[in-house]
């Protein structure tokens, strides 16, 4: 059995609770943290861990706590980004509504270490039940002592509170989330300035994905020394890997970063392998916005070597060759898929959820679609694959935010990939629209 | 007292060097050296949504993205991505890429296209024509073929007041609009609603914009989404003669510039500077109500500074390429004409044949309404 930091204690009965959540070792770190350490050093902590944003960009999260500007008389926020919304990924979801005081230590813990008194969990609209989840879990914690004023007796206070967002894809962006956040439209902010400089109401904020934040009771718990023992290389810790798709067993599962992708897709602890009678085409492994890959570069790498679920290894040999671990959305196809099909569905996503601020995504992302739909359905011809490349470029790194990015990667990575396919989608317009219809010609299958 | 002078910074833009203030932005550098040699004006990057008056506007249209070669004099670095000139500001020793950079050009045609792939294109009825910056920005950076093959999107009409006349199709969403109403209303009445390509300028639950500045959005917007009610379809931008103005105004500054067709004041619009920019904005009173010679002191013809791409000439034929499609189109239709018929000359017989034939076509538009 692998170490699990996160999902140790998920199973066992009334864990949502407080009484049984203390009783498994629960909020041993806040008195740890706020009785014996100053918010430096769990700061420190923090960076020792290695642990690395779990939202999908990577960032250390320990760095990010570093560059939060501390002007004087001006109050710090922490915000945790609980607007899940990417496609393929449900991890933060799961983690909340079955063990919610976690993520409240956490937040206790980190809004200590960066000074902040008042604290913000963004949860997406949808997940009403969830935001109840967490009120009671917050009004638990609170009638404990653990939350409120003069948190234990050390004078340290922290008010937390959970805010419905409206739905929007767009607000887990960490500008537009701030924005949504002061009650204005979700459009991502320019940056500069970032928000650890001037965030929520201009003043300097931090904002956390749910599983970084909730990472860290254990590294107060066990030394940040402790977790960056785990994993591999500069992935250190443990990741939640939502599995969907045509697998054994989907779930969400806990692993140590470092496992092998093979290990993960076929072992009977995790995905337990490709459904019967079938094989893998293609893989897409942190999110629909990560680019999509064919069977044979899942297992290798383009120089031969394993393929590992670690940032590293899965960005190995770039866009050409690589993808990247993103928010962890392990989605898999086998020979059944249609490729252009799921590119459309996915460019459908990115169209609907544009926010619309900036050009080259709102009219790109709409245009993508149109294309795409026009392959699927066969009404299109040769031009348009090298034309839907050119739109991808043309978006990429132009944007406000990085939704730009993620809608043109799928696209660009599909064609990349799978590019006969597309031909022959517009080759063979009547038999690729009929309902079920799918490419049989010369791909590699694992 | 002695002033203490801040540091200049000093920063290369597209190889020619310029000394400015800390915290000047890069468009606003490339707009000195352009100010100090007009013959510079064409390195200047496009601005459709910034607006310098209206703080917090710009970085959304992405027209003015140029490449940062050199960060700064301390770090060397080039900057991963192309950044919006007009947010981003300058740092000593910086280097910056704007036409001398293909990468750049390359992104701006891919805006240009982006921009005008659900515009409607209907500038010989549009208002904003002669004077619209979309016109100069696709006439400059664009290309003559479009490669958007689907149907561009439409809105329901709305009408938000008395005096402006909002054409949603032609909206570029720069947020112009949205930011004057911001700053120099007391109250704004209208906003973006939606999201995405969907995304639409609108009053909220169909209310009019009413209040003693709502003209001046339109003279900050780029395109002809914002046109004035009282001056629809009365002229061409470039066959009226601006002059400027002045009365004494108790709302705002009076200063205004007057557009003759002959005799007749047919528009009032704020002044605009080299920029396309209204730096003192005007009140619905002097723009919307003050329409005689009487009602001004007059100072004399408006010097335009920076003109369109209309009244510069710069549509003369051999700048222009002409789309071939049309040629094209001509040459895989064409048809021999069928000679064999025969030739009638009785007057009766071709009375009928044209009575069947229209019968024929009535029955045929008839069916294809049922279908």
């Amino acid at each position: 059995m692998a170490r699990k930091i996160l999902t140790e204690h998920i199973n066992v009965p009334g864990i949502e609770t407080f009484e049984v959540y203390r009783k498994q070792g629960g909020y041993t770190a806040v008195e740890k943290a706020i009785k014996t350490m100053t918010p430096e050093e769990v700061v420190e902590e923090a960076k020792k861990s290695g642990v690395r944003g779990r939202g999908g960009a990577g960032f250390p999260m320990g760095m990010k706590w570093g560059f939060l500007a501390k002007p004087e008389g001006v109050p710090r926020y922490l915000v945790c980004n609980a607007d899940e919304s990417e496609p393929g990924t449900f991890k933060d979801h799961y983690l909340m509504k079955m063990i919610p005081h976690l993520l409240i230590e956490g937040m206790i813990v980190s809004s200590f270490a960066l000074g902040a008194n008042k604290s913000f969990i963004y949860v997406r609209g949808e997940l009403m039940y969830v935001i109840h989840i967490l009120e009671k879990a917050i009004e638990e914690a609170k009638a404990q002592g653990f939350l409120g004023k003069n948190i234990l007796g050390s004078g340290y206070d922290l008010e937390l509170v959970v805010q419905p967002g409206g739905g929007a894809y767009i607000c887990g962006e960490e500008t537009a989330l701030l924005e949504s956040l002061e009650g204005k439209r979700g459009n991502p902010r320019n940056k500069p300035p970032f928000p650890a400089v001037k965030g929520l109401y201009q003043c300097p904020t931090v904002v956390n994905n749910v599983e970084s934040i909730s990472n860290m009771p254990w590294i107060i718990n066990n030394g940040g020394e402790a977790y960056a023992q785990i994993g591999v290389g500069r992935s250190t810790g443990t990741k939640l890997i939502s599995a969907s798709g045509h697998i054994q067993k989907p779930g969400v599962y806990e692993i140590e970063l470092g496992l092998s992708v093979e290990e993960f897709m076929n072992s009977d602890e995790y995905c337990g392998g490709i459904r019967k009678g079938h094989h893998l085409k293609a893989l897409v492994a942190g999110g629909s916005s990560v680019p999509i890959l064919p069977a044979n570069l899942i297992m290798k790498t383009a120089n031969g070597e394993d393929r590992l679920m670690s940032y590293e290894s899965l960005s190995d040999g770039g866009f050409a060759t690589g993808s990247m671990l993103g928010s962890g959305g392990f989605i898999v196809f086998d020979e059944t898929a249609c490729i252009v099909k799921n590119t459309w569905n996915f460019s459908r996503f990115y169209h609907h959820e544009s926010c619309g601020q900036c050009s080259p995504c709102r009219e790109g992302t709409g245009w993508m679609e149109k294309v795409l739909h026009r392959i699927e359905h066969g009404h299109g011809s040769m031009h348009d694959v090298d034309l839907l490349v050119d739109i991808t470029k043309k978006i990429e790194g132009n944007t406000i935010c990085p939704l730009g990015d993620a809608a043109s990667w799928p696209v660009a990575s599909a064609i990349r990939h799978f590019r006969d396919e597309f031909v022959w989608h517009i080759t063979h317009p009547s038999e690729a629209s009929a309902p079920g219809a799918v490419y049989r010609g010369d791909m590699a299958l694992v | 007292m002695e002033e203490t002078k801040p540091q200049l910074f000093k920063i290369t833009f597209d190889g020619i060097e310029v000394e400015v203030e800390p915290g000047t932005t890069i468009m606003q550098a490339a707009r000195k050296i352009a100010e100090a040699d007009e013959s510079q004006a064409a390195i200047v990057p496009p601005a459709m949504c910034y607006y310098k008056p209206l703080p917090a506007s710009g970085g959304k249209c992405r027209a003015c993205l140029v490449r940062v070669a050199q960060g700064s004099a301390k770090d060397t670095r080039p900057m991963p991505k192309l950044v919006p000139s007009c947010i981003t500001q300058v740092q000593d020793g910086m280097v910056v890429e704007n036409t001398t950079n293909e990468a750049v050009l390359e992104a701006r045609k891919g805006i240009v296209e982006f921009l005008l792939i659900n515009h409607p294109l209907d500038c010989p009825v549009c208002d904003q024509a002669g004077e619209c910056h979309l016109q100069d920005f696709a006439f400059e950076h664009g290309s003559a073929k479009t490669r958007y093959e689907e149907e561009r999107r439409t809105f329901e009409k709305e009408d938000i007041g008395p005096f402006v006349q909002l054409h949603m199709t032609r909206c570029i969403l720069c947020y112009r609009c949205v930011y004057t109403a911001d700053q120099i209303t007391e109250k704004r009445e209208h906003g973006v609603m939606n999201r995405g390509d969907a995304s639409e300028i609108s009053t909220y639950i169909k209310k009019s914009i009413d209040n003693d500045f709502s003209g001046n959005i339109i003279d900050v917007c780029p395109v002809g989404a914002l046109t004035d009610k009282t001056y629809r379809f009365k002229n061409r931008v470039w066959f009226s003669k601006p002059e400027d103005a002045h009365c004494n105004c108790d709302k705002c500054s009076g200063k205004v510039t007057l557009w003759y067709r002959g005799d007749e004041v047919i528009r009032v619009t704020a002044r605009k500077n080299t920029w396309g920019e209204v730096t003192e904005f005007i009140c619905n009173t002097c723009r919307f109500e003050r329409k005689k010679t009487s009602d001004w002191v007059l100072e004399g013809p408006t010097k335009v500074k920076r003109s369109s791409v209309i009244s510069a000439n710069k549509y003369r034929s051999d700048l222009v390429k002409k789309p071939d499609f049309a040629l094209k189109l001509a040459a895989t239709q064409f048809k021999n004409i069928d000679d064999s018929r025969p030739y009638i000359t009785d007057p009766e017989t071709i009375r009928n044949q044209s009575i069947e034939n229209n019968d024929k076509a009535n029955h045929r538009s008839l069916l294809n309404q049922n279908n």
